[in-house]
């Protein structure tokens, strides 16, 4: 399995506090990961270097078959190298329709020029008509993304990730604030995209991460702190100790 | 030595004057009447010559009156009258008919029209010797401050005799202040004056590393220059450089040189040429070419070249000419000064003096930039502390400075104490702008925290009207808040370095305010509270803070500093309804520079704007405009290294 | 979700018509074609209202649509205008100078007539040398391509070192009122080659149009205004009703999210922040001939805010909107501060506008903040929802 993400040793810290320390990780093309952590192991701000909102102080992060350094990158250009990312929090432009929210993330020219004139191509109707329905909301094209569920917004994010066709998704606690029905539609989705996309989840719930069945790595205070099956994970007894405290 | 003095000038005026002619006198004069009466024509038409003559008898009698009477005749308030030739002084120059006065005792002897008398009227040459013989009256003087006021006229007017009468003085004088001046002043009458170069050279020595102005008074005036021209170098001349045609000396200049002594032809300026060109035209052609065709230089340079072919126009010298004549001529400039030891001391020791003056003025202006910067940090804190905690850029904010400075002035027409009064208007000018800022708070801001761009454009229209309300109020004219005397002198290091009291004060209000916020804020229950809402408004609100009241008190907190700033700043600029509006744009920069939620930043932030406004000053000091448009290009340029400050929070809690 | 941007967007073809009919409406009631009802001054009120209007166009999309608040969208419409200003004057000053020197003995020569003209123009601050930012003020075409360029440079550059270090909110808004007011103390001074305080004066006289009244004058002005405004809109609509709508509505509401969907957030405000100045600096080229003088008073940053207030006032967000309260708020300043507003007595105390207007303005302001967030483009909002319901 060829590898797709690869984080070397990377170190961050703010302000004395590190925030990452020394971490590595590594994922291939078409995997799923969980990443599973208490509050403050680094998980968010891992999603923060590998899309380059954040700088790390130390360390590399390689990227695709080529091995590009993502390092150098801006947010842009990482995401345009097929990097997703799903907020924890629902972010979805809220006034303005479901419709225009996955037609701007459509994979096309990024530029300002081309933006200006865009025209909708048969293609990209399609392309939006499979992710909504993909997503479940073909019914919704029309409505505002503001007064959406807090369940649907999480799957037009998704889907906003989707209709750029990227190579990654980074998504950060789909599940958190969702009835348990959108819990087993959303895993359903994840372990579809899966088959073609490369997925790493960031959640807390370890029923959800069960349900996904994929590879865990449990992060504690910055750095990888097991690496395996959920159930190998939880049978490690510093995983034990971090969890539930000594 | 004084009574010596007058001795040796008495006998030095018998060598130049005439001898003194009998007169007859009236047994009703008195004698100093009688005394000036026998040298009436020298009195009444005195010259710098004959002066001497009269002034020797005068200070040979030694009549108690002299002194007074030649005060007066320097002044020109000495009369004569027209029918006997009586000398009189006049009660008031400006009343008819004019009150008479007696020289002798003082007594009204009558009246006269101004036709009847006349007033003597000593030519400058004359005043000044009279100046100097009551310079040595004075100097002899019993009173200290008479004495000191001798040395004062000296120093305003020095003359050659003055030098022999100073070095005398200090080799008698007791008087601790009197000497000082004395010696202050001897080095300058000896550069001057004294007839030997190493005496002078001595005294410029003297003044090593004296900055104060007058030394630099004295040094300066020797090494001025005159600029000359010749064919070859001048011998025996105390040149001072030789200047370069084109480097040294502008070439036009250069060559105006030449012509003005003659030593080449005037050029012909376009205006001159067109001028000539004019007084030619016969029959609407000038030497032959049509006038309409005489719109460009080289049809005019051709017709003025037949001008002079024809002998009526003065040839203009080509450019290789004017080479040729520069390149024949050396141009310098001399030293009026002729001794060359002299400039040479003069230059070195006046070199070593301005070495001396630039670290002075590094350092007053490291002092004017430190009380502004105080200012600044004044005016800003509150800006800062309301932008940290509550994320809103309060644009009203300099007109509750203006409404500060306003309390001060309304607290001193009620309170006159200028001191009692500034004590009264700061806690009052708090607690007015305190109030002010927690109303608008509850009734604005309150309303569009999720909103600060609405924010500041609310509270733009606050300011707007509350100027405009001060304004209605008040006019538009400045309004007096006047410093106690205490505070409006200044502290003067020596004639370089001085810093007015008034910004030491200011100075020690920042350092106060400095202290004081710090340890509100690191010290205390609500300080703990507003760092907490500063870095994390959700997470403190969950630990039962209420982030409503820190707000509320925050504002109130920001804009009370306002108002105590607004004082400060009304004791030494106008009060005036825009006051404030003139400081918001800095107080921005401070707070841009600084960053926000740290009051050391603030600091910092104002020292880098004040002491750079100072700098950017001290570089172009005619132009304060131009200063603070490069300072504002400057802030622009340093958000691109430091966009969230000098001193910037961190990591996730900054947001983005 | 096709068709031409009359169609996609009602506002355009209501706007457009609109503008039609107030463009005949005024040339029927003006001194130069029609009844004479509309005085000239009223006219080029109209005119400069218009201008006015356009500025706070391009202040809606920068502010209203792309969430920067500019406070130096003035300062590129003052630039505009000393572009403009500098040919007007030169042409205006050169032709008085052949006019003065035509009765000379012997003809002038063109460096007489330069050295002339530029020692009128400049001895009100004591220069008689012509400064290099002149160099392009005897070309009409030239000074066209500055009126563009210049503010769309200096928005440029500005923009570019703002958005590349992520400076936003709050702190941008400060940023742009530095620059406008480091650019005003700029023109203040003397030796900057721009009359300092004196400001450029005398631009109403069109240079080559001496025999034309400025009774016609201002009617040309007006249309050539509305015209730029009526163009603008189109093209404003048809930017913001696209893809590229979206993207920078996007920008402004959740930067970050468009960000990592790809877009370099700084290009487009660039783009955005430049167009804008561009169209501000027309706006100002086309408003100064009507106004006759431009001064550095004009892009002292108070101008630039209450630029965002007519904006705000008119409801953000909403071409029309920015519109409306750019009309509405400038044609009520100019009539209460013009002093024809009678003084409203209220028996112990007399309210003279000319004072009071401002404090109203001001208060009036935090009101429509406080309670119509959306402006008066909100109240037309609420009617076309009446009307569909």
């Amino acid at each position: 399995m060829s590898t797709l993400l690869e984080v070397q040793g990377i170190s961050v810290s703010f302000d004395g506090f590190r925030a990452i320390n020394n971490l590595s990780f590594a994922i291939g093309a078409r995997e799923m990961r969980a990443v599973i952590g208490p509050n403050g192991a680094g998980k968010t701000t891992f999603m923060d270097i590998v899309t380059g909102k954040t700088r790390p102080d130390a360390g590399t992060v390689r990227w695709g078959e080529l091995g590009v350094s993502l390092l150098s990158m801006s947010e842009a250009e990482i995401a345009q190298a097929g990097i997703g990312r799903k907020f924890q929090r629902p972010t979805v432009f809220e006034d303005q329709s479901v419709w225009d929210n996955l037609r701007l993330s459509l994979k096309k020219p990024r530029g300002p020029i081309a933006a200006l004139f865009d025209r909708v191509s048969d293609a990209d109707r399609a392309r939006i008509a499979e992710i909504a329905a993909e997503i479940g909301l073909s019914d919704a094209l029309d409505r505002m993304a503001g007064i959406l569920s807090h369940g649907q917004k999480q799957w037009l994010e998704i889907g906003m990730l989707l209709v750029q066709d990227p190579r990654l998704l980074l998504v950060d606690e789909p599940a958190a604030g969702m009835t348990s029905d959108e819990r087993a539609h959303t895993t359903a989705l994840l372990k579809r995209l899966a088959e073609h996309h490369a997925v790493v989840v960031v959640e807390h719930d370890m029923d959800f991460v069960r349900r996904l069945g994929c590879r865990v790595t449990v992060l504690h205070e910055g750095s990888v702190l097991a690496e395996g099956s959920l159930d190998h994970v939880m049978a490690d007894q510093r995983v034990i100790d971090v969890y539930l405290g000594r | 030595m004084i009574r010596v003095f007058l001795a040796a000038l008495l006998a030095l005026c018998l060598a130049t004057a005439p001898a003194p002619r009998a007169t007859a006198q009236d047994a009703a004069m008195g004698p100093l009447q009688a005394l000036v009466q026998s040298r009436a024509d020298l009195v009444a038409d005195a010259s710098r010559r004959s002066v001497g003559e009269v002034l020797e008898i005068l200070i040979a009698s030694e009549l108690p009156g002299v002194p007074g009477f030649l005060a007066r005749w320097q002044a020109r308030e000495l009369y004569q009258r027209q029918s006997d030739g009586l000398f009189v002084y006049v009660q008031d120059a400006d009343a008819t008919p004019l009150t008479l006065i007696d020289i002798d005792t003082g007594a009204v002897i009558g009246t006269a029209t101004s036709r009847e008398v006349a007033q003597l009227r000593p030519n400058r040459g004359v005043q000044t010797v009279i100046g100097s013989a009551l310079v040595a009256f004075q100097l002899a003087a019993e009173d200290p401050a008479d004495r000191l006021a001798a040395l004062a006229a000296i120093d305003s007017a020095p003359e050659d005799i003055h030098l022999a009468l100073v070095q005398d003085l200090i080799a008698v004088e007791t008087d601790a202040d009197v000497l000082a001046l004395a010696e202050v002043l001897l080095p300058r009458l000896v550069i001057a004056f004294d007839r030997d170069d190493a005496d002078r050279i001595a005294a410029i020595e003297s003044l090593a590393g004296n900055v104060s102005l007058s030394a630099r008074a004295t040094l300066n005036p020797l090494l001025a220059t005159t600029t000359g021209v010749a064919t070859a170098l001048p011998e025996g001349e105390n040149i001072a450089r030789v200047l370069n045609p084109g480097t040294d000396i502008d070439r036009d200049a250069a060559y105006a040189m030449l012509v003005a002594q003659g030593l080449a032809p005037p050029l012909v300026s376009r205006a001159e040429q067109r001028d000539i060109l004019a007084a030619n035209v016969i029959e609407g052609r000038v030497a032959g070419l049509p006038v309409a065709q005489l719109g460009t230089d080289d049809a005019r340079d051709t017709a003025y070249a037949a001008l002079v072919a024809q002998g009526l126009a003065a040839p203009a010298p080509t450019a290789a000419q004017i080479d040729e004549s520069l390149a024949a001529h050396v141009f310098f400039e001399t030293y009026r000064e002729a001794s060359q030891a002299v400039t040479d001391a003069a230059s070195a020791t006046l070199g070593g003096i301005d070495t001396r003056v630039a670290w002075f003025r590094a350092l007053d202006l490291s002092l004017d930039g430190l009380s502004l910067a105080s200012i600044y940090f004044l005016a800003a804190i509150g800006l800062a502390i309301t932008f940290g905690v509550m994320g809103v850029i309060n644009m009203a904010h300099g007109e509750f400075i203006m409404i500060g400075a306003y309390t001060g002035y309304v607290v001193q027409t009620l309170v006159p104490d200028y001191t009692l009064s500034i004590a009264i208007a700061i806690p009052l000018a708090f607690a007015v702008t305190f109030a002010g800022g927690v109303a608008m708070e509850r009734l604005v801001i309150r309303w569009l925290y999720h909103r600060p761009l609405e924010t500041l454009l609310a509270t733009f229209g606050m300011s707007i009207a509350l100027q405009q309300i001060v304004r209605q109020i008040f006019g538009t004219q400045a309004r007096p808040l006047t410093p106690p005397d205490w505070l409006a002198g200044s502290v003067a290091i020596n004639d370089v370095v001085s810093i007015s009291s008034i910004r030491i004060a200011i100075f020690l209000l920042g350092v106060v305010f400095f202290v004081a916020l710090w340890l509100t804020l690191n010290r205390t229950r609500l300080g703990l509270e507003v760092r907490a809402v500063t870095q994390n408004p959700k997470m403190a609100a969950s630990m039962g803070i209420n982030p409503d009241r820190i707000n509320m008190l925050t504002f109130g907190l920001g804009s009370g500093i306002a108002g105590i700033a607004g004082v400060a700043i009304g004791l030494f600029a106008q009060v005036v309804p825009d006051l404030g509006a003139n400081y918001i744009v800095q107080s921005f920069m401070t707070v841009v520079v600084g960053g926000v939620g740290n009051i050391f930043g603030t600091l910092i932030g104002a020292g880098m704007i004040g002491g750079l406004q100072k700098f950017i000053e001290w570089l172009n000091p005619t132009n304060t405009l131009a200063a603070q448009t490069y300072m504002i290009l400057f802030v622009i340029l340093f958000i691109q290294v430091r966009p969230r400050g000098i001193i910037a929070l961190r990591g996730r809690a900054a947001g983005d | 979700m096709s068709g031409t941007i009359f169609t996609r967007n009602r506002s355009v073809s209501i706007f457009i018509t609109v503008l039609t009919l107030l463009a005949i409406a005024v040339t029927a009631l003006s001194e130069g074609y029609g009844t004479g009802a509309l005085s000239v001054s009223f006219t080029k009120v109209l005119g400069m209202t218009l201008c006015l209007c356009l500025a706070a166009l391009a202040m809606d999309l920068v502010w209203g649509y792309c969430g920067i608040l500019s406070l130096g969208h003035f300062a590129f419409f003052g630039l505009g205008g000393y572009m403009i200003g500098m040919w007007l004057m030169t042409a205006r000053t050169e032709q008085v100078v052949r006019a003065n020197l035509s009765e000379a003995v012997i003809p002038p020569t063109e460096g007489e007539i330069t050295a002339a003209t530029a020692s009128q123009i400049f001895s009100v601050v004591g220069a008689t040398d012509w400064p290099w930012m002149w160099a392009a003020s005897d070309s009409l075409i030239l000074s066209l391509v500055l009126v563009v360029a210049v503010p769309g440079l200096l928005a440029l550059v500005f923009g570019w070192l703002a958005f590349r270090s992520r400076v936003t909110g709050v702190y941008l808004s400060i940023l742009t009122q530095a620059m406008t007011l480091a650019l005003s103390l700029y023109l203040f001074q003397n030796d900057t080659g721009l009359r300092g305080n004196n400001g450029l004066s005398g631009l109403q006289n069109i240079p080559g149009l001496e025999t034309v009244g400025q009774d016609r004058i201002s009617i040309w002005f007006f249309w050539g205004s509305a015209l730029a405004l009526g163009l603008a809109y189109i093209g404003a609509a048809w930017m913001v009703s696209g893809k590229f709508g979206n993207i920078i509505r996007g920008i402004r509401d959740d930067e970050q999210r468009v960000r990592f969907l790809g877009y370099r957030v700084e290009i487009y405000k660039l783009f955005v922040f430049t167009f804008t100045g561009c169209l501000c600096g027309i706006a100002g080229a086309l408003y100064y001939p009507q106004a006759g003088i431009i001064n550095p008073d004009e892009i002292a940053p108070i101008a630039s805010i209450y630029l965002a207030v007519w904006v705000a006032i008119g409801g953000r967000g909403r071409l029309y909107g920015a519109v409306i309260g750019a009309a509405a708020v400038s044609l009520l300043s100019t009539y209460f501060t013009g002093g024809r507003a009678p003084n409203l007595d209220l028996g112990l105390f007399t309210i003279d506008w000319v004072d009071w207007w401002p404090v109203l303005l001001g208060l009036g302001f935090v009101l429509v903040t406080l309670f119509a967030p959306k402006g008066l483009g909100g109240l037309v909002d609420l009617i076309i929802r009446k009307d569909r319901a």
